[in-house]
């Protein structure tokens, strides 16, 4: 026979269990209701150095041309950090809700490497790749559109070359051609015709 | 949803892929709206075929299994069939047919000659079959044709269709043979046909294992021509053209390790020459733009290569389509292919949902690229061609502007165009009225392909052709 007082101790434990384990799942709830929703767009690290007015060459789907955009960024005076800052300014916008040339969540640049003399390396990753559309427009404008950007706001840039993931890739989505070495005044010659 | 979203599967898989390989047995069913080809198997000697596989596209349909008992609902109407027994019950009547019934792994199959009495009961609608041939014809679909000699010089023998019709010809000495494939084609009253003409002297019909096969015999070689919106199709015998075409464009080519001007040319004998390459882009596995969730980029552009063929050859340009069937073609191959042929110009073709009308390309190059050695750098084997190049993509793109179809003109770093040798353009097809179905539309695909055509003959001086 379990005497009475331990028969009330262990009910009012088990009604504490019950209280707290609907109290946790309420505040887990609302923890959830109210985490922000996970944000695509790159981690972009504080950038330090002057605020700067740069051209951004944005790619716009709906006419497929490229638009000079004037855009004042903080840019450091490395050479290569203001090449991750441009990028990275670029992909803001197209990572960016009304995004007038939409990349996949995700899509990142993992690396800007400059050697000399003006070539510069770009390293995107597996994701700007693999889920970027397929299309000769679409992924032209996203190559011109990075070169563009980074020959016009760093001088003596020269040649660009893409690497995905470190590696090197025949295509973009399938037509714009990455195993090449693209030539930075030919590229403007063709960002002209496109604008 | 699940029967829907399974039919739906069946339907589109079978419309894309290629009907059948020509080694395995099949049946083709012709209805309205849908053609599918399924595999025939042999069971003690006898053909069978899945009767749940022959219905599912046509109609609302299930199936499930009692014991040895499989019944069968399609749209509003019950069958039930019984293990090893020749005699089902077929919405309310009994009725035997040759041969029993086998339950394989959930699958019912049928006897191939049962069909013919099975399926008009269970369909509730007319059927025709040609166990021979494998052909079944659901409703009125036939597509009729007559052929007509027309005495002029040459003589032409006009073929009219019933309903636009897309075969693959293939030529050999003496002969063109059309193969339907996909169209619901019945022959004519008798299966040969005489023409009193020595250069077409006659027409035969065959129709073997789905596929409808009309050859026509000649005594010179034959070429076909398409009009009419794919209702007619005209063989006459091939112009009498100099051999020019073919030295031009070894000539005017300049392939990888070509020797240089002073140096002694060599003009390759044993290679076949083609005037024009044709290279509908992506293939296999590479499916390229998802057009739409049943429609891939690699499949408008073999069917915009294949009407482009035959617009060339119709002009009497020999033309080499870099594949004919749905395969992966690696970019470098392409190319070096392209460079091989010596052909005189390369026509790379894409497809794109975006945007209107047909967007023209060249090569995109470093400024100043040189080739002037006797060796080419493959990655700007285009720079020498690139002014022909691009005097060609205006040509097209002035003649894609007179038939007013909306055309914009760009360099792309677009590969393998920078490795080809010769001149080299890149067509991509958008829908004319942003409606992504224009892409498929026989009319929007032969104006395109015309145009193409057109312009390209008309600068053949310009290319390195004949005079």
């Amino acid at each position: 026979m379990i005497p009475r007082h331990l028969q009330i101790a262990v009910g009012i434990l088990l009604l504490a269990v019950l209280g707290m384990g609907f109290y946790v799942g309420r505040i887990r709830g609302r923890a959830e209701q109210t985490e922000p929703a996970a944000d695509a767009r790159p981690v972009a690290p504080p950038a330090p150095g002057p605020t700067e007015r740069v051209t951004l060459y944005i790619a716009n789907d709906a006419g497929g041309i490229l638009r000079a955009q004037a855009a004042s960024i903080p840019l450091p005076s490395a050479r290569q950090q203001r090449a991750e800052e441009l990028l990275r300014a670029l992909l803001d916008i197209y990572l960016g809700k009304d995004s007038p040339h939409p990349l996949a969540a995700g899509s990142d640049v993992r690396a800007v490497y400059l050697v000399d003399p003006g070539l510069v390396v770009i390293d995107l990753n597996a994701v700007f790749a693999n889920a970027h559309r397929s299309g000769v427009l679409e992924e032209e404008l996203t190559v011109t559109s990075i070169i563009q950007t980074l020959a016009a706001n760093i001088p003596d840039i020269l040649r660009v070359k893409f690497l995905v993931e470190g590696k090197e890739r025949e295509t973009l989505a399938g037509h714009a051609d990455l195993s090449t070495m693209y030539d930075t005044i030919a590229v403007s010659q063709l960002v002209a015709q496109m604008q | 949803m699940r029967a829907t979203m399974r039919i739906l599967v069946l339907v589109l898989t079978l419309s894309i892929l290629p009907l059948h390989s020509a080694d395995e047995k099949h049946i083709v069913i012709y209805a309205p709206g849908t053609t599918f080809s399924l595999p025939v198997t042999d069971r003690d000697g006898r053909e069978y075929v899945g009767l749940l596989e022959c219905v599912e596209p046509l109609g609302t349909v299930s199936a499930h299994i009692d014991g040895t008992h499989w019944k069968l609902r399609y749209n509003d109407g019950e069958s039930e069939f019984t293990a090893d027994k020749n005699r089902a019950k077929v919405r309310g009547h009994e009725m035997d047919f040759p041969g029993n019934f086998l339950l394989e792994d959930s699958r019912g199959l049928v006897p191939l000659v049962s069909l013919g009495t099975l399926l008009p009961r269970i369909l509730n609608t007319s059927v025709s079959f040609n166990p021979v041939s494998r052909r079944l014809f659901v409703g009125n679909v036939a597509t009729h044709f007559t052929a007509q000699l027309s005495k002029t010089t040459p003589p032409r023998l006009v073929m009219n269709f019933t309903a636009p019709v897309n075969p693959t010809i293939a030529t050999e000495p003496g002969r063109l043979r059309m193969s339907f494939t996909r169209e619901p084609l019945v022959g004519p009253g008798t299966p040969t046909l005489t023409f009193d003409d020595k250069s077409i002297p006659s027409a035969t019909y065959v129709e073997n294992n789905g596929v409808a096969e009309v050859t026509v015999n000649g005594g010179a070689p034959l070429m076909a021509s398409f009009s009419n919106d794919g209702r007619t199709i005209t063989v006459a015998p091939v112009p009498q053209q100099p051999a020019a075409p073919a030295q031009a464009a070894a000539a005017a080519s300049n392939g990888p390790a070509t020797p240089a001007a002073n140096a002694p040319k060599v003009v390759p004998t044993s290679a076949p020459h083609y005037y024009a390459v044709i290279d509908p882009s992506h293939g296999g596995d590479d499916r390229g733009v998802a057009l739409s969730d049943a429609l891939a980029e690699k499949d408008v552009t073999l069917a915009l290569a294949r009407r482009l063929r035959q617009e060339f050859e119709s002009r009497g340009i020999p033309t080499l389509v870099l594949r004919d069937s749905d395969i992966n073609v690696p970019l470098d191959e392409r190319a070096a292919q392209a460079n091989t042929a010596h052909a005189t110009i390369y026509v790379s073709l894409h497809a794109a949902s975006d945007g209107k009308g047909v967007r023209l390309y060249t090569a995109l190059l470093p400024s100043g690229a040189e080739n002037n050695g006797p060796f080419v750098a493959w990655d700007t084997a285009q720079t020498r061609a690139l002014p022909i190049s691009k005097a060609a993509a205006q040509n097209v793109a002035a003649e894609f502007q007179r038939r007013q179809l909306p055309i914009r003109t760009l360099q792309a770093p677009l590969r393998p165009l920078n490795n080809v040798t010769t001149a080299a353009i890149a067509v991509e097809v958008a829908p004319a009225s942003g409606d992504i179905a224009d892409l498929t539309q026989p009319a929007y695909q032969q104006n395109v392909a015309s145009g193409i055509a057109t312009a390209i003959a008309a600068m053949h001086n310009q290319l390195g052709g004949p005079p």
